[in-house]
């Protein structure tokens, strides 16, 4: 049987999502370990073994900035350990503990993957999610694997409760680096990766005044609000509301597109919405390419009419 | 403070990218451009070099080409760039990449390494993070703003929430997003200026270090295409066909 690690980072006290999709997808390829990386409780580590955990490496690095020491930790136990998969989520923390722990140990990432196998192959969506690569590592040893979030639906096994190893921290001097404060966007609706419903913004808007118009729209719809890259890089919205390969991935009922063109940064975030609908007056935009329901016309004369008629129902 | 800039010349993204039929390597023109997410680093280090008596050195990895890209990083106010052209590091992947380019900013010297969140390009992701643990020192990543004096950075780290404050001490490496500065236009005087300046074209030979490359694409093949559905010309009735479509899906 392989053995398999599963990097999980902590989020208000529980695993992420992402985890939990990666631990189940972990457990049908080997046996599973979490490297759990938080405060850490009872209840945290149960949920690790309803997704199939059966043991979990616990690291706590409190107000440390988690890359260096939980990578250096991570190398020291593969000294002993021969996983033959480490799987990390395609995250901000993931990808920080993943780089350190490559350089560290000197094996190859492969990054971006949707799928893995047993013998550590992988498949990527490249140019937009318009073609498949599928790539492996030819060396021998641990095969580092980072998985875009909700490539696996998280489904739990019902799995006793896992074996806690808690692994210590080593100081890494000057290469650490602390965690002094930690400030929360306001948020109104529903959450981007979980809502069923979005409406979402582009250039197309012509001005950060104008995401208005998807606020309305959404609060309308009850969905949660999304940004391609070029309007958060603008500085129009913040990046959480971003969408695309450096942002959030989603997958909700309904994507409603406004004024989007369609760069393949975008889509790839989106592309698997069940329905998608697009508002964009170049009809040759690429968003059409994919949208069940494409409107070519102006968002600033759509939006206002869809936005009366939905307030008078 | 000496500030190392990584930047990567990529073929322009406006236009459609082509893989190789044998390697599977991305087709890279002699005209490649400037990175966009490279010019925020630059941008980045012209104004802590500024305040800090220094300079920026920018490293760079892959074909030299045209130098474009690099003589945009130079016309903007970097100083010098060093170039690793090697035709055995085509097809490199992260890990070798981030050991060509730490072994090249170490032989610079360093206070502050500033790279990009990731490639446009190639989107791994990984590669500071890499360079970061060669060069044993901490990686503030995903900056949204940067201080940097006395020894000590502290950054705006982004979350996906919003930011944490971290602090760290130089030398440092530090990944900057779009929104940490507002970058410059090259100037005319820039531009003119950035003809003369010095550019060392490394081999890998130059630097001290293995770059071996332990991963392939295998193959390439279309996804399962989605195919797009009813397109409509919007004549001042379009809003009630997405009512329809709604409503069909029970959202409303």
């Amino acid at each position: 049987m392989a053995e398999v690690w599963v990097f999980v980072r902590e989020f208000d006290g529980a695993p992420t999502p992402l985890a939990l999709e990666l631990l189940t997808k972990a457990r049908q390829v080997g046996d599973t370990t979490a490297v759990y990386v938080g405060t850490g409780s009872e209840e945290a580590f149960a949920r690790l073994g309803e997704y199939g955990a059966k043991n979990v490496f616990h690291l706590d690095p409190k107000d440390s900035l988690v890359a260096a020491p939980v990578a250096r930790a991570m190398a020291e136990r593969l000294e002993t350990d021969k996983p033959d998969l480490i799987l990390f989520g395609q995250a901000y923390d993931d990808r920080d503990v993943a780089g350190r722990l490559a350089a560290r140990i000197g094996r190859p990432i492969l990054s971006n993957a949707t799928n893995v196998t047993l013998e550590g192959s992988t498949s990527h969506e490249i140019f937009g999610g318009t073609q498949i690569a599928e790539a492996e590592i030819t060396s021998a040893g641990p095969k580092l694997v980072l998985i875009r979030p909700k490539s696996f639906a998280a489904e739990p096994t019902g799995g006793a409760a896992p074996q806690v190893t808690v692994l210590d921290l080593p100081d890494v001097g000057g290469a650490g680096a602390k965690v002094t404060g930690t400030h929360v966007e306001e948020r109104q609706g529903p959450k981007l990766e979980d809502a069923s419903v979005i409406v979402s913004g582009g250039r197309g808007l012509g001005s950060a005044e104008n995401y208005e118009l998807i606020e309305k729209l959404g609060k309308l719809l009850r969905a949660a609000t999304g940004a391609t890259r070029a309007i958060v890089d603008a500085g129009w919205v913040p990046y959480a509301k971003q969408v695309g390969q450096t942002g959030k991935t989603v997958k909700p009922d309904v994507y409603i597109a406004c004024g989007i063109s369609g760069a393949m940064q975008h889509l790839v975030g989106m592309k698997d919405s069940k329905v998608i609908i697009a508002i964009n007056k170049d009809a040759d935009a690429p968003i059409f390419g994919i949208a069940d329901l494409g409107v070519v016309g102006d968002v600033h004369k759509v939006l206002p009419k869809l936005i009366e008629a939905l307030e008078k129902r | 403070m000496r500030i190392v800039v990584c930047a990567k010349q990529i073929p322009d993204p406006a236009t459609p990218y082509k893989l190789e039929a044998d390697t599977h390597w991305l087709v890279r023109p002699a005209e490649q451009v400037l990175d966009d997410t490279d010019r925020y680093g630059v941008e980045m280090g012209l104004q802590l070099a500024q305040n800090s008596d220094g300079g920026v050195t920018i490293v760079s990895m892959g074909p030299a080409g045209s130098m474009q890209g690099l003589r945009q990083a130079l016309a903007m106010g970097a100083e010098k760039a060093v170039i690793i052209d090697d035709p055995t590091l085509r097809g490199s992947d992260a890990l070798a990449t981030a050991r060509v380019l730490a072994a090249a900013i170490a032989r610079e010297g360093f206070d502050l390494v500033i790279a990009g969140t990731e490639s446009t390009d190639g989107y791994s992701g990984v590669v500071p993070q890499m360079v970061a643990e060669i060069l044993d020192v901490p990686a503030l990543t995903y900056a949204t703003e940067v201080k940097a004096a006395e020894g000590k950075i502290t950054i705006h780290r982004q979350t996906s929430t919003g930011y944490e404050v971290v602090e760290g001490s130089l030398p440092a490496l530090v990944t900057v997003t779009a929104g940490v500065v507002e970058p410059r236009y090259p100037t005319f005087k820039g531009i003119m200026e950035a003809k003369k300046k010095p550019v060392d074209n490394l081999a890998l030979a130059d630097l001290s270090v293995e770059a071996t490359t332990d991963q392939k694409v295998t193959s390439i093949s279309d996804a399962p295409a989605r195919s797009g559905g009813a397109k409509i010309e919007d004549d001042g009735a379009a809003h009630e066909k997405i009512i329809e479509l709604l409503a069909q899906k029970k959202v409303i």
